[in-house]
């Protein structure tokens, strides 16, 4: 509050009207200007009869066709409207989760749920933190209530329930209706609606609660809180009380008003969703439900408001920390990289080398091989010249012998012999 | 009817609802939550010693902002020019206000005043970066917003035109904060002197590019038309006056001369208004916040967020200012991962090539080898066939002398035994 603020200031009294009283006004000119915009997430089971009460909510008949049993998964179907009504335009968007509760299995239906109210948290928290942001201008599509149908057994809360919903209550504003109440009587409704309370209690559920700090609506909506959950009946069909045409559902044994509260909390809920609180619907989910995943988103990208010295970090040092961080990472990875390229390269070069060497080994020992063969030649080779000399020898000798016998004497029949011989 | 024809989609002309549903109560919703919360705003007053803001700062508020105990700037003799505030909460029709007033003692007060509006813009860039870094933290609380909403220009009554200080200060501030230049003491000027002189300083503003806070158009006639009347008048012309006047049975703040009253709270005073047509305050008040956030916020952080995440370099394109700096840290990691993959890649593709190379070196070396060893072998064989061909010829040789021998051996011995048995023979 800007009284809190204003410590060291000092309140001074004014002699005249200076006229800032008219800022609340001119604020409030503004926004009916730029035009309001409020977003609607329905979840319940088909056939409880969601958009016929939103329909009838809105006074009129929104887009679409009545869903089929046989959905394989929970699908988010969204439509916006401009709406107007006196001077005040609004952009309604409606979410409807078509499928909810048809499967066999159901673990996971409330996944798609939270999955779409996050991205609508995610697309306003990139715009946030553009650069160039526009926010002023920005379409917000962060869902600002859920309405929660619960189906009118009479009994208690289906299990699906629970843990959806206990899934859901940190993320967004959880107003919890029971859908197509007037198929319970008066005495059970009241007792349903304990057993409902306690089981969200008891399941530490938080629901919306209207706000009771503003003393102007203080007593209203502490009244209404008392009420929860809403038991509601939606039509749009009209029949023809006294003189009046009101909405409402005719059976053979009665009819029911839609606007009449002995029959149903209808209007109850128009009252607090719309006329008295839709504004503060609007702003927990932004100081509220959007901080928290806010928060989240960051702490899990790493920032902190503190250093480790608990000294407040400016916003450029975030960002330089941040962007130092991921530089050390990247210039980390490709040292490591190189590194095991050096390592690759002087395992194939030794491998290689290795190689080489037993490559020459393999010719020095043919080498070897070859240097004794030629040994082993020559060898031969003077084995064979040297009986070629002993024959030689041994032929010159026996010439000399025979030259001799022939001069000795019989030298004519020698030479006859010879003559002969030759 | 409620047709399907009738089932609105955007883009079409808004839906008017029947019966009652309620959200025409949102303003009023609106209007409840910012009463409780209260408003502030920062006014920034700055001029010359004796220009008469402290006087015309009583009287916009009707109150002894600057008292004796709370002296104006003009009082507050300072060597330097300094920025100072002080904050006070006002309560008006249920409505509060917290009124921070910022002044500046000692501007243009000195001999030298070149570079007196650096002070000014420091004080104005601190706000703001307050103002960034509370947004930006991770835990936000409610943010107070001390950024300066708007900031009077006195520019003294010399008649004449601006003065070189009024243009410097102006071109410095104009993107930063909302200005409104105001004529000081406008009761020493004549109706016609006043005229000029606002002519002659807003052609100067022109010519300049000095942009001053622009007071926006509206769909509301009754307002537009006093937008108007405010745009002809530009800049306004004050007389501050704390002081109560008796005039036509009227009492009425003005100043009271020998040659008459100066008062003027009501449009037909051409050219001097007073406080009461300051009216920006019943009107603008917002707007002036709304630009300060929008316009003159947003560029600081702007320019801020550029600088950190581009690190001084030069923007590649303007396409990543649509981006928030977390996420074009992203991209550049990208890229840089790229980079590295491509490099990881390259790297390959040489050492494959090498290794291919290396190898084609080893089997052509072991293949000459090769053909060298079996050169050898064949030279040693044909060595060998060689060395047996001779060999059986010595053999042949030996062989055959030794049979030659042998005959000649049984010749000696035949004609040994007798000459007879060889006529026997013949």
């Amino acid at each position: 509050m800007v009284e809190d603020e204003g410590e060291g200031a000092r309140a001074v009294p004014l002699s005249g009207h200076v006229g800032f009283d008219s800022m609340p006004d001119q604020l409030v000119n503004k926004s009916v200007n730029h035009g309001f915009c409020f977003n609607i997430l329905c979840v319940g089971e088909t056939g409880l009869g969601k958009s016929t009460l939103m329909d009838t909510l809105f006074n009129t008949k929104f887009e679409g066709e009545p869903t089929q049993h046989n959905q394989p998964g929970v699908t988010l179907k969204s439509n916006t409207y401009e709406l107007q009504e006196s001077n005040v335009r609004l952009k309604l968007t409606m979410v409807n989760t078509v499928g909810f509760g048809d499967q066999i299995n159901k673990e996971d239906s409330y996944k798609s749920i939270v999955e779409f109210i996050d991205a609508q948290f995610e697309a306003y928290l990139q715009e946030e933190l553009k650069i160039k942001r526009t926010l002023h201008s920005y379409h917000d599509t962060r869902i600002h209530a859920c309405l929660y149908f619960i189906a009118p057994t009479g009994h208690s809360l289906k299990s699906l329930d629970l843990v959806t919903m206990k899934k859901l209550d940190s993320k967004v504003n959880i107003i919890p209706i029971i859908a197509k109440s007037d198929a319970i009587s008066k005495s059970e409704l009241a007792k349903f609606k304990i057993k409902i309370t306690s089981e969200l209690v008891s399941n530490g559920v938080q629901i919306y609660q209207f706000p009771t700090d503003d003393e102007s609506v203080a007593e209203i909506n502490s009244t209404m809180n008392s009420h929860l959950p809403f038991a509601v009946v939606g039509s749009t069909e009209e029949v023809k009380i006294g003189n009046k045409m009101v909405k409402a559902r005719q059976y053979p044994w009665g009819t029911v008003q839609v606007e009449n509260e002995n029959h149903c909390d209808f209007v109850k809920l128009r009252e607090m969703l719309i006329r008295v609180n839709m504004e503060d619907l609007r702003e927990q989910t932004h100081t509220r439900h959007y901080e928290l995943y806010r928060r989240c988103k960051l702490e899990e990208m790493g920032f902190k408001d503190t250093d480790p010295d608990s000294k407040p970090f400016s916003l450029q040092e975030t960002y330089e920390a941040k962007r130092n961080e991921f530089m050390g990472e990247l210039q980390k990875k490709e040292e490591e990289m190189r590194q095991m390229f050096v390592q690759r390269v002087k395992e194939k070069e030794a491998e290689l080398k290795e190689a080489e060497k037993e490559l020459h080994e393999k010719f020095d020992r043919l080498k070897k091989l070859h240097q004794d063969e030629k040994k082993k030649l020559e060898e031969k080779k003077k084995a064979l010249d040297d009986e070629v000399n002993t024959f030689k020898q041994k032929k010159t000798a026996a010439e000399l012998l025979l030259n001799q016998a022939q001069q000795a004497g019989g030298s004519t029949t020698l030479k006859r012999d010879k003559e002969r011989k030759n | 009817g409620k047709t399907k024809a009738d089932a609105a989609v955007s883009d079409r002309q808004p839906k008017t609802l029947e019966a009652y549903v309620g959200f025409a109560n949102l303003p009023n919703q609106v209007y409840r939550k910012s009463v409780k919360r209260g408003f502030e705003f920062t006014l920034m007053v700055v001029g010359e010693s004796g220009l008469g803001k402290s006087t015309l700062i009583n009287s916009l508020f009707l109150t002894d902002l600057y008292s004796p105990e709370y002296p104006g700037p003009s009082h507050r003799i300072k060597q330097t020019v300094q920025v100072e505030q002080s904050k006070v909460l006002i309560k008006e029709g249920g409505v509060q206000l917290l009124l921070t007033i910022v002044d500046t003692p000692g501007f243009g007060d000195a001999v030298d005043n070149s570079g007196c509006w650096k002070s000014v813009t420091d004080y104005i860039d601190s706000k703001f970066e307050d103002f960034l870094n509370a947004e930006s933290r991770v835990n936000r609380r409610q943010m107070p917003d001390s950024r300066v909403h708007c900031c009077l220009y006195f520019i003294a009554p010399s008649g004449h035109g601006l003065k070189p200080l009024d243009t410097e200060f102006m071109k410095y501030l104009h993107e930063k904060v909302n200005i409104i230049p105001l004529i000081a003491k406008a009761d020493t000027l004549t109706p016609e002197e006043c005229q000029q002189f606002k002519r002659q300083i807003m052609k100067e503003i022109q010519e300049n590019e000095i942009k001053i806070y622009e007071f926006p158009e509206t769909e509301d006639e009754e307002e537009m038309k006093l937008v108007k009347k405010i745009k002809d008048r530009l800049p306004l012309a004050v007389v501050g006056s704390n002081t109560i006047i008796e005039v036509d049975g009227k009492r009425v703040r003005g100043r009271k001369y020998p040659w008459g009253v100066a008062e003027g709270e009501s449009f037909k005073s051409e050219f001097v208004l007073f406080r009461n047509p300051l009216f920006i305050f019943r009107t603008h008040m917002q707007d002036l916040k709304d630009v300060t956030n929008n316009v003159h916020y947003e560029n600081f952080r702007s320019g801020k967020l550029a600088a950190v995440t581009c690190n001084g370099m030069e923007n590649k394109h303007n396409g990543q200012l649509t981006k928030s700096p977390l996420a074009q840290m992203e991209e550049e990691r990208q890229e840089n991962m790229g980079r590295i993959k491509k490099m990881e890649q390259e790297m390959e593709n040489v050492f494959e090539m090498k290794v291919k190379e290396k190898l084609q070196k080893l089997r052509d070396s072991e293949a000459e080898l090769q053909k060298r060893h079996d050169q050898m072998n064949r030279s040693i064989l044909a060595q060998h066939r060689d060395l047996e061909e001779k060999r059986r010829q010595l053999e042949e040789e030996i062989a055959t002398w030794e049979t030659q021998q042998r005959i000649l051996e049984q010749q000696k011995l035949e004609t040994l035994k007798g000459g007879n048995k060889k006529k026997k023979i013949f």
